[in-house]
């Protein structure tokens, strides 16, 4: 028993000699499953695009060229692309203009109990499957569903009618249609914006939007110039998650909306059954390169100056 | 003198805290005025209704004139200097100062312009572009104090602003927002638990207590004349006496207040039980009781300092017991 304690307290005054030996037994665990793992993987698929495939065997060539990426840039391709990155920016704005007021309110007003209901009520729907809300979303948009329902019984059919004739964002119904996508996206990361964004405003001071009222600003103003700025971490915090999360997505499009594909879609098919892992490879690529271009702007723009 | 805030019964209730109750107040154009009292007395909910971040449960404020409770904070002619100062962490020392201007809409030149001279007059004319993390504690209350004057308010609003400096810094800011006062001619309204602060700076003090004014006068009348009390203890702490004892002493039955510096060891007098002694450097506080009343007096410089548990005899000039009624 007294070896054993002698043993520990030595190894305690070990450690407390060499704090770096401490930091090292911390860090190791994590920076191997990081390095090894999760980065490593991730390269070892990225390597793939600089592959190519014989079009008549079907046999993958492993030899290094460019010939993949210059694939994305054919119609076909290159509107899914489109597609996508369009999509995720719509979900972003419309997560952030709709997540704005929400985390606003919770982190200037809510208190105690009320907190509590924000938390929850953001939380809670992460709890259940995202397959079973997917689903859900799919009958609630669907001819038959409620929403098709409601606007009949308020007699505006003929409105959803009319927008349901628009193409693009149209379709038959709205369990088929691009807007249906966009609203599901749109249901399911709009948690991932809510909260960075109520952390960032529960740092702002509240002193910080009365000196801008004291200054003169009408309330527009103070959003403008002091709120939003301050916010904007937090926003594009949120922004990375639901960007990000969208373009990779391949599920929501697959079950509701039009049949028209997504990156997520088309890197599935691609390394499934058609068997072309190099473009899969290199559309896997698109949304890395579109993140890191997106965060070197954000950067410039002076987005992170208030962190 | 015209009126530059006047309060007619303003009361700032939550619920049962009563924040702010039935406050009476007229601030003159021009005038250095201090509002002094401890923690939640009610000092910094008044300027915060002057202000306009609070709004008053009942009674009337005037600014200039104009009935305000009405007015948003961002129509009216004051302006605040925060106690943590408040300062736009993502904007540059300019653009702090200038943002008053650039919401009413000024030109970038000529909002510059302005914001560089009002540094300038706060002795920060090369600091324009660095961030406020960038600034020391005493740079930033400059900053503060720029931005807040550049809109060329008719009354500045001070909140605690120097409770954050350490008291070198403290002391050459007093003098330097005094000089300011005067040479803008502006009202300058100050928040302070300080009373020594209160009294160097202020033309005129309100002292709070639990959200009423309970005297309002001269940094001298304050100090010299409280009438009540808690102004005695809290301005200067002077030694109160209880209505007993000061009436075996003169015959009137009242309140009595007796600074401690007016009390001296003497040949004649009363006989003193002395409990503690420190030294406080310009001189020695020495607390005792007087027939079981609880007294202090300082011993300056050079006398000699009795010790604890000694038997001393100190006495006063009658002229320097003054006697508050009893309420």
């Amino acid at each position: 028993m007294s070896r054993h304690t002698n043993a520990a307290v030595s190894l305690s005054d070990l450690l407390w000699r060499r704090p770096n030996l401490l930091l090292l037994i911390l860090i190791l665990p994590p920076a191997l499953w990081l390095g090894i793992i999760y980065l490593g993987s991730l390269f070892a698929l990225l390597a793939q695009s600089f592959f190519s495939i014989d079009e008549f065997s079907g046999v993958i060539q492993y030899e290094l060229t460019l010939k993949t990426y210059g694939e994305l840039f054919r119609p076909a391709n290159f509107d899914i692309i489109v597609r996508t990155v369009v999509m995720a920016g719509a979900v972003t704005i419309g997560a952030a203009v709709v997540g704005f007021p929400v985390a606003y309110y919770a982190a200037r007003y809510a208190r105690g109990k009320w907190k509590a209901i924000f938390y929850l009520g953001v939380m809670m729907p992460l709890w259940s499957s995202y397959l079973v809300k997917v689903y859900s979303w799919k009958l609630i948009l669907a001819k038959e569903g409620i929403l098709n329902w409601l606007f009949e019984t308020l007699h505006l059919g003929w409105l959803l009618n009319a927008y349901l004739a628009i193409p693009i964002i149209g379709g038959n119904s709205l369990s088929v249609s691009s807007t249906g996508t966009f609203l599901v996206f749109l249901y399911v990361w709009i948690p991932f914006m809510i909260l960075p964004i109520q952390a960032s405003l529960e740092r702002v001071p509240h002193t910080m939007l009365e000196a801008s009222g004291d200054l003169g600003a009408r309330p527009y103003q103070t959003f403008l110039h002091v709120l939003l700025p301050l916010a904007l971490p937090g926003v594009i915090a949120g922004s990375i998650f639901t960007f990000s999360l969208t373009l990779g997505d391949y599920i929501i499009p697959q079950i509701v909306g039009s049949s028209r594909r997504f990156i997520g879609q088309a890197v599935y098919a691609y390394q499934g059954t058609a068997g072309n892992i190099p473009l899969a490879a290199a559309f896997a690529v698109v949304p890395i390169v579109l993140m890191a271009f997106y965060l070197w702007i954000a950067k410039r723009k002076g987005a992170f100056d208030a962190l | 003198m015209n009126s530059a805030i006047r309060f007619s019964g303003v009361s700032r209730h939550y619920g049962a805290v009563k924040a702010v109750d039935d406050v009476n107040l007229d601030i003159a154009e021009g005038e250095f005025f201090a509002m002094l009292g401890p923690s939640g007395s009610g000092k910094t909910t008044s300027l915060r209704l002057i202000a306009g971040f609070e709004r008053p449960t009942a009674g009337e404020i005037h600014i200039y004139g104009e009935e305000a409770q009405s007015i948003p904070p961002y129509k009216r002619p004051v302006n605040t200097v925060f106690q943590d100062y408040a300062l736009f962490p993502h904007l540059n020392v300019r653009d702090n100062v200038a943002y008053g201007l650039m919401v009413a809409g000024v030109g970038k030149k000529q909002r510059a312009k302005s914001a560089d001279e009002t540094l300038e007059m706060v002795a920060l004319g090369a600091y324009g572009d660095r961030k406020p993390s960038e600034l020391s504690g005493g740079q930033r209350q400059r900053v503060a104090l720029a931005r807040a004057l550049v809109n060329k308010p008719k009354a500045l609003l001070l909140d605690e602003p120097l409770g954050a400096l350490d008291l070198k810094l403290r002391e050459q800011m007093q003098e330097e927002l005094k000089s300011l006062q005067r040479s803008l001619g502006i009202t300058f309204i100050f928040v302070t638990h300080d009373q020594s602060e209160a009294l160097s700076m202020a033309d005129r003090v309100a002292v709070f207590n639990n959200g009423r004014i309970v005297q309002i006068g001269t940094p001298e009348d304050i100090y010299y004349r409280p009438q009540q009390p808690f102004v005695a203890d809290f301005v200067g702490s002077s030694n109160v006496l209880p209505p007993e004892f000061v009436a075996k002493l003169t015959g009137k039955t009242a309140h009595g207040s007796l600074r401690p510096e007016a009390v001296h060891l003497s040949e004649t007098g009363h006989a003193a039980q002395i409990k503690s002694v420190s030294f406080l450097g310009t001189a020695t506080r020495v607390s005792m009781t007087i027939q079981g009343v609880a007294m202090t007096m300082l011993v300056p410089k050079g006398a000699v300092i009795p010790k604890a548990g000694d038997t001393a005899t100190v006495s006063w000039a009658d002229d320097d017991l003054h006697l508050m009624a009893v309420q």
